[in-house]
Order: C-alpha cells, then structure tokens, then sequence
C-alpha cells in the first residue's frame, strides 16, 4: 500500500499531500453516517453519555440531508468501502440491503439488557428478513390526520378516530374559508418518492389499488388508481392551498402551524411540532386514524429511521456497543431526564408506550402508536402483492420510478394534465422501467 | 469621436445596472437575514425583514455541531491546492498549444472539453474502487486530484485563450539570446501572462470551492470539506431554515471576501480577449 501511495503523492508533487495520515489512537473509532432531523441531532448531543460508559470507543458523526446521505451510504456500501460502521437508513433500503448481504444481522452481539422482545412488531417486522434483524430503528412513524378541533366545530362536525375518505373530503369543504387563507385540506403534492408518492401510494391501499399484481405487472390503468388519483386531484382542488404541488412535509409544516389548514395528513413525527412551542395553533389540534374507504386497508403509511452496520465495517463490535446504547430503553430514559418525556424518538418500543409519563407528556402518543400498529408492511393491500413495503415498493429501482411517477402525479396537480393523461403516462413509463429491469 | 451621454441615459443605466445587481445579491442578503432569525421568525408569513430579535444562536448551534474549522481548512487546502497542481501541469500544456501548434491541436482542445460533458457519476464507481485500491479515500490528497482534473480542461482553455494574446516574436526574440524553454517559460511567458493566471487561479479556486459532487462523496470526516459540512443541514422533515442559513454564511463567506478583494482581476479575466 505504501509504495502506491508513494506513486500517487510523488505524481503530485510539490508537497501538497496535506496529510492524509491520521493518528490511530487507542479507543476504537466508529463512524456514523446520520440524517438531520431532531431526534438524529439530540442523539448527537448526548454522545457524551456513551463515552462516559464507554470510554474505549470514540465516535465520529457524519450529518447529512436525506437524500446525500442516501448516496453516499449507497456507494460506501456496494463499494465495500468500509467508511462508515454505523448507518442510519430507511425501511426501504433495509430489505434490499439485507438480501444483498450488506448488512450485518443484529440477532447476535447485542447488549444483554437491549430487549428485541419489546420492540413493535410492525416496525420490527419491516426490518427483519428471514428471521434476521438487520436494523435496528431508532424512531418510527406512520401517518394521521392532524386537525384544527376549533375549525372542525365551527363547521358543525365531529371527527371519528378512524375516519373515512368521503368524511375527510367532506369536512374539508365545510372549513374552507379563502377569504381568511384557511385550506380545508394540506397533503403533499411535491413531487418525489419520499414526498407526493408516499402519500398517494399509502392512500391508493386503502382505495384498493397496487402498485404491481402478482406477476410485476404495472396496475396504473385500473380503475382503484383512477379513483384513487381522480379523488386526490377532486379534494385538493376544492379544499387545497395554492400551489399545492410545490408543497412537501416542510411547506404543509409551515401553513398548518401558521393556522392555514383545517387538516393535514402526513407523518406521525408532525404532531410534536404542530402541537410545539413554534405553532400558532398548538392546543386546538386534534389527531385521527388515516382515512379508509372500508375495504380493510388504511392511508396511512410506516417508516423508521434504523441504525444498521455494513458488513465492511472492520469494528462491528463497537458498532455494536453503540446501537444498543443508542436504541435501547435506558436512552428513553435518557432523553426524557435531559429534556422531557415528550422529546423521547417515538414509535419503536412497546415499553414506551405503556409508561405513563410518556403518555401523559405525549397527547399524540396513542394515535401514533394505533396508526402503526394498523400499517402492516408484509400485507399492505387490498389485493395480493408481491413485495413489501406500505408507501413503497421495496426494490432497488423503485425510487427512480416513483420520482417520474410522482412527477406525472404533481403535473396533473398542478393543472397540466388530467389524471387520466397522468396515469397512462405513469403506466407506460412504469412498464418500459420494469421491462428494462427484467421483471 | 466619442458619442455623447445624455444625463437621462446615464442615471437610467446606472438605475438599471443597480437594480440587476441587488437582484442578483438578493438571495444572499436574504440567507444573511434569515440566519440571525429564531427558526419560527424565519418561516413568518408575511415574512419580516429587519425588524425582528437579532439573534446568534444559529451560529453557535452550527458550530456545536459541526468541526467548522476542520471542513474551513479542509477547502482551504483542496481549492488552492488542486488549482496550484492544475497551473503547474496546464502551463506548460498551453504553451505548447498557443506557441507550436500542431495540426490537431484545435482537435485536442476540443477533446479536452469534452471531458467535461461527460456525467460524472458515469466515472463515480471506478474512481471510488480505486481511491479504495489505493487507500486514499477521505484524503485531502485525492480530491486535490480529482477536482484538479476536473478543472483542468478549463484552466488549459483559459491559459491557451491568454497565451494567444502574447505576440510570438518576444518569445523567439528570448530564445534567440539564448533563453532555454524553461527559462522561457518561466522568465518571458509567464510574467508577461501574470494576469491572466492570475483570474485563471481565482476562477478555479472559486469552482474546487463549490464542487459539491466528489468533495461530499470520496469524503467522511478528515478531509470533509465545507460543502459536506453544508450538507449536514438540510432536512426535509423539520424546519431549520435558519440554522441552515447559518452553515451556509459560513461556508460562502470565505469565498465572498477572497471574490469582493480581486474583483478587478475577476473580471479583467472574465472579459479579456472580449474586446481586441
């Protein structure tokens, strides 16, 4: 290795290698590669609760957004390069890492008192392959109607816990109110896998609607997906803000605390915001199951943010030590003395959701934990499928498509095609993209 | 003779000039604004503009969080040293395309450019199975070589466009006295060039500063730059727009006062050979 090194640096020359060498000390040095979202930030802030207990290992934090972080762990893993022991991933990559064999199985070398018995099922249920548990999730989400109690009144109407798809587009008509900016309803409309899609296909489910049959074939010419889309395009129209489809998780974020939502579907982690010291409207807000349409499946959806260790990592040990630190209930705990019950990262463990102080600290803490419990990622549709996954469909070449798809889907949001247009073009893409892949 | 200026004309161009320029230094004024707001002051609609609780908890979170300093030094010694490398090797390069061409010589310049149309992240795996190969990844040594040839058909274009510019005669005159190709390289072409180097420098300090693509990818901690520190601030569920605008001041600002200083050569490099 040296003499190719030596190679590289005498072609450059000059004296511009400024030191690549760094000082191998004694503690092991793990390095993790982590989103930026709270939870992910206040995990990095109590670091010094794990050198404390740990003192022989040292770790190294590698922030990214989403998406960059979603490249660079890509290329570190099916390169083998060994960059990172520690990283953070979605549901969706772990059952197609898991089955490439990147992946390190988490059944064995945990901590001893690291309870997997007590994990959700659900959420547990996403991440394991063949009985192996190849993440282990940090926090976990799903999503509901988070509603305005006071504008639901005014419109003389009662929310159910478990409402249906006509109740939602009814009751948001009723509080629409444009001469005071207030939109019946927020819902993604942005185009991307993670953003419009993911709302759209949890909400397809519960309209009866797939992504593929049994045999991969594209179903976007059926008539579960026109009425999936033609009544998206129908209540947003009505009852949606301007410019719906430039709008994502952060855009509906800002109207709804700003007051200018009656209702708004989306990721469960929203209610600790929308009920925060940073919204308008924190103590009228109320929370209900994802609509249905009564066919047994309903639109909400079930994610987690897991932490994973590649199998090029050289410390697995370590990596080890720290996810259990990092998941485990004693980091609950944790949290919950530095900063609150209600700051703890949410929706992985049954134990949280049977401890009294969360559940007094957390209003949310119930709808949360009914609405995953009610997506089931191994079982997400009406019909039969062939893969897993609720808002997504977990294979490699799924957020390529998803992204024209959703695309497709923003367009006609926006005025510029109707769904019927939209759906054809995101069969026929769908098709050209599966065929090419070789289903 | 020299056409004469209305008044009228003058403050309508100068209006005009002024406008273009506030529009275009807008979005920077705004990340400015916006990164001495509270997180909820910053995503108020209306929105405010100054009157609002100034405040420097964003930079403080920022610098928390992040080993500013390390990914500051980092860029530092990746932008001026991949440019420094790229003039050592372009130099001479262009003065043997400028002063003895060749009958493909357009061809070869042509071919370099090229290169850049390619994507990049057609080359991504093979560079980084042999970075890995090699190990050098999260090296500062590597992304010196990698945003090197990546600039590099641009620093040769730009040396090539100077060099024609300097009349061959001086240089067969230093040769005739006896000058050898170093020392005509070094002692005649390049002070006479000085420059147009010297705008060839700061353009590809400024592009390895901002390369945004290799710097975050062939990086983890020890050579992370500041685009992969800037990285680590965005998120697309929760608001921290200005914390984000934070990370950002600080990753523009050094390149913002090294533009705002040489300016003059900026755009004297920029615009030569425009008028003749």
């Amino acid at each position: 290795m040296s003499i190719k090194r030596s190679l590289l640096a005498s072609a450059v020359g000059l004296g511009l290698t400024a030191g690549i060498a760094s000082a191998e000390g004694h503690a092991t040095t793990i390095t993790i590669a982590t989103v930026n979202n709270g939870d992910m930030v206040r995990m990095q802030g109590l670091t010094d609760d794990f050198n404390a207990k740990h003192p022989d290992i040292t770790v190294e934090w590698v922030t990214l957004e989403e998406n960059v972080l979603r490249q660079n762990v890509t290329t570190d893993i099916s390169t083998g390069g060994g960059a990172y022991d520690v990283m953070t991933i979605g549901t969706y990559e772990v059952p197609i890492w898991g089955n490439n064999g990147w992946l390190v199985s988490l059944n064995e070398g945990m901590a001893d008192d690291w309870n997997a018995d007590d994990l959700l099922p659900a959420i547990a249920g996403g991440l394991t392959i063949d009985g192996e548990l190849y993440a282990a999730p940090f926090y976990g989400e799903s999503s509901m109607v988070m509603y305005r109690t006071d504008l639901m009144e005014k419109a003389g109407l009662e929310m159910p816990d478990a409402p249906t798809w006509d109740f939602i587009r009814e009751a948001a008509a009723a509080m629409t109110d444009r001469e005071n900016e207030i939109n019946g309803i927020c819902a993604r409309g942005k185009a991307g896998w993670g953003e419009n899609m993911a709302f759209l296909t949890a909400m397809s489910n519960s309209f009866g609607a797939r992504w593929f049959d049994e045999d991969w074939a594209p179903q976007f010419d059926t008539e579960a997906w026109a009425n999936t889309l033609n009544f998206y395009l129908d209540m947003m129209n009505e009852s949606g803000p301007n410019g719906a489809a430039n709008n994502g998780f952060n855009e509906n974020l800002t109207l709804f605390q700003q007051g200018k939502c009656g209702m708004w579907i989306d990721a469960t982690v929203a209610a600790s915001f929308v009920t925060g010291a940073d919204s308008t409207v924190a103590d009228k807000v109320g929370f209900a199951l994802a609509p249905d349409t009564g066919l047994g499946k309903r639109g909400n959806w079930l994610w987690a943010w897991s932490l994973a260790i590649p199998t090029s990592s050289e410390k697995q040990d370590a990596a080890k030590t720290f996810i259990s630190w990092a998941t485990s209930q004693a980091y609950a705990e944790l949290v919950a003395g530095k900063e609150g019950w209600a700051s703890v990262p949410p929706g992985t463990r049954t134990s949280l959701y049977e401890n009294q102080n969360y559940l007094d600290a957390a209003p949310f803490a119930k709808m949360t934990l009914d609405s995953i419990n009610s997506a089931d990622p191994t079982n997400p549709t009406v019909d039969p499928v062939p893969y897993t996954g609720v808002q997504f469909v977990a294979i490699p070449e799924f957020a390529g498509i998803a992204n024209q798809v959703g695309q497709q889907f923003s367009n006609a949001l926006a005025g510029n095609q109707s769904a019927e247009e939209a759906l054809a073009a995101a069969q026929e893409l769908t098709l050209e993209e599966m065929e090419a892949a070789g289903y | 003779m020299a056409r004469a200026v209305t008044t009228q004309k003058k403050i309508m161009w100068t209006a005009l000039a002024w406008a273009f320029g506030l529009l275009m230094f807008f979005p920077i004024l705004w990340t400015f604004l916006t990164s001495f707001k509270t997180e909820a002051a910053a995503i108020a609609d209306p929105p405010v503009w100054f009157l609002f609780d100034w405040t420097t908890e964003n930079y403080a979170a920022v610098q928390q969080r992040s080993n500013y300093p390390l990914a500051l030094m980092n860029s530092i010694i990746i932008a001026v040293g991949s440019t420094i490398l790229g003039i050592l090797l372009a130099v001479p390069a262009a003065w043997a395309m400028a002063f003895v061409p060749g009958k493909r010589t357009k061809d070869v310049l042509l071919w370099m450019l090229s290169t850049k149309m390619l994507p990049a992240v057609g080359v991504l795996y093979p560079l980084v199975l042999l970075a890995k190969w090699l190990g050098v990844m999260d090296s500062r040594i590597l992304l010196i070589v990698v945003l090197m040839l990546i600039n590099l058909p641009i620093i040769v274009w730009m040396l090539y466009t100077y060099f024609r510019e300097i009349p061959g005669e001086i240089l067969e005159a230093s040769r005739m006295d006896g000058a050898s190709l170093k020392s005509e390289i070094l002692y005649v072409l390049t002070p006479m060039a000085v420059p147009g180097i010297a705008s060839t420098v700061l353009l590809n300090i400024i592009l390895a500063w901002n390369e945004a693509f290799w710097t975050i990818l062939l990086t983890t901690v020890d050579a992370a730059p500041l685009t992969k520190f800037i990285a680590g601030f965005s998120a697309p569920e929760g608001l921290f727009y200005a914390k984000l605008s934070a990370a950002s001041m600080l990753a523009i600002a050094p390149i913002l006062i090294m533009g705002w200083f040489s300016q003059k050569q900026l755009v004297r490099g920029l615009t030569f050979g425009a008028v003749k």
